[in-house]
């Protein structure tokens, strides 16, 4: 065991993979410490928003200010509002009005709000435009409004009685706060999601999740298969034939099917992440039988085995001392593939809407499903899913080079 | 031919066999559901309704369908007597449309997705494998590393990557559907257009998938193989490097026809996932939208119309690898 494991860390494939693994299931671990919010906790009012620092408006005003004169203060503010995009459309929409090409140059940018100004009509619409487009222009119109005038805004209060408004504060074009000064800052690594839940908090819980699901389901397929397969191997016979007769039919019918017509009957409100893991691991033992009927077949008939027998040993002694460390590192390479496809299983179902229920846990499964639903991929929202898929490609691709490497100790034609 | 007999006889029978099992599983496991089935499915079906005559002819409306009234033996000659005549039943979610009807005109759009996506993965999967263990330095640092990465990726990622960069981020290709929603199925130029237009995306992304697992065990397959005795010793005899590529490929190819028989559940099961991203009218969707309806007939005619479906493949492909395998045939001349 002891060189199987020295072995396996010369292996470049099994320390990959392991030091991935290990990485993720720190970040699984540590996370709660630091960001003890519930990971289903809704924290956004909207759907989607982008990853970056929010920063609380409110306390801004109320945060120490600091005057800076930075040239480039206005190039920026106006560059917010008027990109490249907006002034392509503004010149669009201008040459269609009848303003010559020529007479339009939209990076002078107080040029163009003078021509923009001086004929825009939200009233008119040319031939070919979609209402939608129109409306665009109006919005853009809009946003446009009071760009070039550089004054100060005024906060003004409510006089408590006479309703009036009061000034009671000057925001200068020169002021700025300290972030760190700000009361209250939040952090979105990774946006939101549809529902307005942190995504990054969830995803660590989830990634959390899915592997509780991918060990319970690994853990159920590698016994079953072991029990079977030891029985179909070292008894043979008849016990044999009936194992092989399932293992076959059950290779032969897709999985996916079984787990589907299950998850179902079990209904929405009982599936919780433990039992859909069950039916997962319940349904993917064929391959661990399979390989453990093979190896013991080929051991059963070895000396050591025999003199074992011939010695009077139980049964259980035999397999236990004299076959199963045989293939304990098939066994361990199997249940290395059946985590990685349990949680592979999980989010096929989940995607399908036969996973867990949803108010419980989040897991990698169910944020993809909401994300496909609420259609972040179409409406390019990447923070929702890309996270999702990346976290579960590298869980399994941790797992399969452990596998790989594993592999290359225990079959040396593989080495390179 | 005649010695083929045994062979295909042998694999006919396990095609029946597991046959035969699909059905009684599609008819066990939902009544092996505790209490009440139909009350079950009835409490679901009906949430949110008031009426009570309207939850009692649903009721009465399952118990029909199941004939869970009568004993275990004639429900299911009354449920295979359904089957043979094509009665799959009535859908719930698209009441009255008969399940038989739906499943009929989505079952096509998944069968020309997925088996010619399949077989190209596969094909293209196992000539880079093979590539990759003949040319082993360099292109086997790439080519290895990329492989076992995308095959790690799940289906739907692979769909859902390949959906933001072409079809949205680059509008290349359109993200959604079988065909352009402006659209009636005919035979026009334009329809056939837009139906291969729509077909790429998802075809590339099941072809993506499978590739990388291919490639994985072509090369080592492949490096079994170019080490084995035969190889070293057609060296000695002097025998043409290429006609022992030949030999070895030939070789390696066997274990991954069986593979490509024994897992192209696993990859149907994948590529439904994948189907339900890009709203491609296969069965995938369809699933899809039945789960949502809590349309238990047509669950239960998808699922069965896949088993029948992944079944019939692996049969196909095992007759196949009959014709192919050269110790089949050795072994038939033998007699």
């Amino acid at each position: 065991m002891k060189h199987i494991l020295h072995e396996a860390f010369r292996s470049p494939k099994f320390v990959t993979g392991f030091v991935i693994f290990m990485a993720i299931l720190a970040l699984v671990v540590f996370y709660p410490l630091f960001v003890t919010d519930h990971p289903l906790a809704i924290i956004g009012q909207g759907t989607f928003f982008p990853p970056g620092i929010y920063v609380s408006v409110y306390d801004t005003t109320n945060a120490p200010q600091y005057t800076m004169m930075l040239p480039e203060a206005e190039g920026n503010r106006i560059g917010a509002k008027l990109g490249d995009v907006e002034r392509e459309a503004m010149r669009e929409w201008l040459i269609d009005f009848g303003i010559p090409r020529a007479e339009i140059d939209i990076d002078d940018t107080a040029k163009l709000m003078t021509l923009w100004d001086a004929y825009y009509d939200p009233a008119l619409r040319f031939q070919g435009m979609t209402s939608a487009r129109q409306k665009y222009f109006a919005r853009l119109d809009a946003s446009l409004e009071g760009l070039l005038v550089m004054e100060p805004r005024v906060i003004a209060v409510p006089n408590t009685e006479t309703g009036a408004f009061e000034a009671s504060q000057s925001i200068e074009l020169t002021d700025f706060v300290n972030v760190n000064e700000v009361a209250n800052v939040r952090v979105l690594p990774l946006g939101t999601d549809n529902f307005g839940r942190d995504m990054l908090t969830q995803l660590v819980s989830a990634i959390g999740t899915s592997l509780q699901i991918g060990l319970v389901a690994g853990t159920v397929a590698t016994l079953i298969g072991l029990t079977l397969g030891l029985m179909a191997g070292y008894i043979g016979g008849l016990v044999d034939d009936v194992i092989m007769f399932f293992t076959n039919l059950f290779t032969a019918i897709p999985g996916i099917v079984l787990l589907i017509l299950i998850s179902y009957s079990i209904g929405q409100e009982n599936r919780g992440a433990v039992t859909v893991a069950v039916v997962i691991g319940v349904t993917s033992w064929v391959w661990t039988t399979r390989a453990v009927r093979a190896q013991v077949i080929s051991l059963r008939n070895r000396d050591h085995v025999n003199l074992s027998k011939l010695s009077g040993h139980s049964i259980f002694h035999i397999i236990f001392a004299d076959i199963l460390p045989y293939i304990l590192s098939y066994v361990v390479m199997a249940f290395i593939l059946q985590i990685s496809s349990g949680i592979l299983a999980e989010a096929g179902l989940s995607i399908l809407g036969l996973g867990p229920k949803t108010t419980d846990v989040p897991t990698l499964g169910l944020m993809m499903r909401w994300a496909m639903i609420y259609s972040a991929h179409i409406l390019n929202k990447w923070w929702a899913f890309f996270p999702v898929i990346v976290a579960i490609a590298l869980i399994s691709f941790s797992l399969n080079l452990m596998n790989t490497g594993l592999d290359q100790v225990f079959n040396p034609a593989l080495r390179e | 031919m005649k010695g083929y007999r045994k062979y295909f006889g042998a694999k006919l029978i396990w095609f029946g066999v597991t046959l035969v099992a699909a059905f009684m599983l599609n008819f066990i496991l939902p009544r092996l559901m505790p209490g009440d089935p139909v009350a079950v499915i009835t409490q679901r079906v009906t949430q949110g309704m008031t009426s009570q005559t309207g939850v009692q002819k649903v009721y009465e409306e399952y118990a029909n369908l199941f004939g869970t009234t009568k004993p275990m033996h004639e429900q299911f000659i009354l449920y295979m007597g359904n089957m043979l005549k094509g009665d799959l039943g009535t859908s719930f979610s698209q009441y009255p449309r008969p399940v038989s009807d739906i499943i009929r005109s989505s079952v096509w759009w998944t069968v020309s997705l997925q088996f010619p996506a399949i077989i190209v993965g596969w094909l293209l999967g196992n000539l880079l494998g093979a590539l990759a263990a003949y040319l082993k330095k360099g292109w086997d640092k790439v080519l290895m590393p990329v492989s076992i990465f995308v095959s790690n990726l799940p289906a739907f990622g692979s769909a859902i990557i390949l959906l933001v960069i072409f079809g949205v981020q680059l509008s290349l290709l359109p993200t959604s559907g079988g065909y352009g929603f402006d659209l009636i199925p005919n035979f026009s130029f334009r329809f056939i257009w837009s139906v291969f237009v729509h077909y790429q995306l998802p075809f590339w992304s099941i072809v993506l998938i499978s590739i990388g697992g291919q490639a994985i065990g072509m090369r080592s397959m492949a490096i079994y193989e170019l080490n084995a005795d035969y190889v070293k010793y057609a060296r000695f005899l002097g025998i043409k490097d290429r006609k022992i590529i030949g030999y070895v490929f030939r070789n390696a190819m066997l274990p991954q026809i069986t593979g490509l028989a024994l897992s192209i559940g696993t990859m149907v099961g994948g590529a439904l996932v994948a189907e339900t991203i890009f709203s491609y009218p296969g069965l995938g969707s369809t699933i899809f939208s039945a789960v949502m309806g809590q349309d238990y007939p047509l669950i239960s005619a998808t699922t069965l119309i896949i088993t029948l479906m992944v079944l019939f493949a692996t049969f196909a492909i095992e007759i196949l690898y009959g014709f192919i395998d050269p110790r089949i045939k050795a072994a038939q001349t033998e007699q």
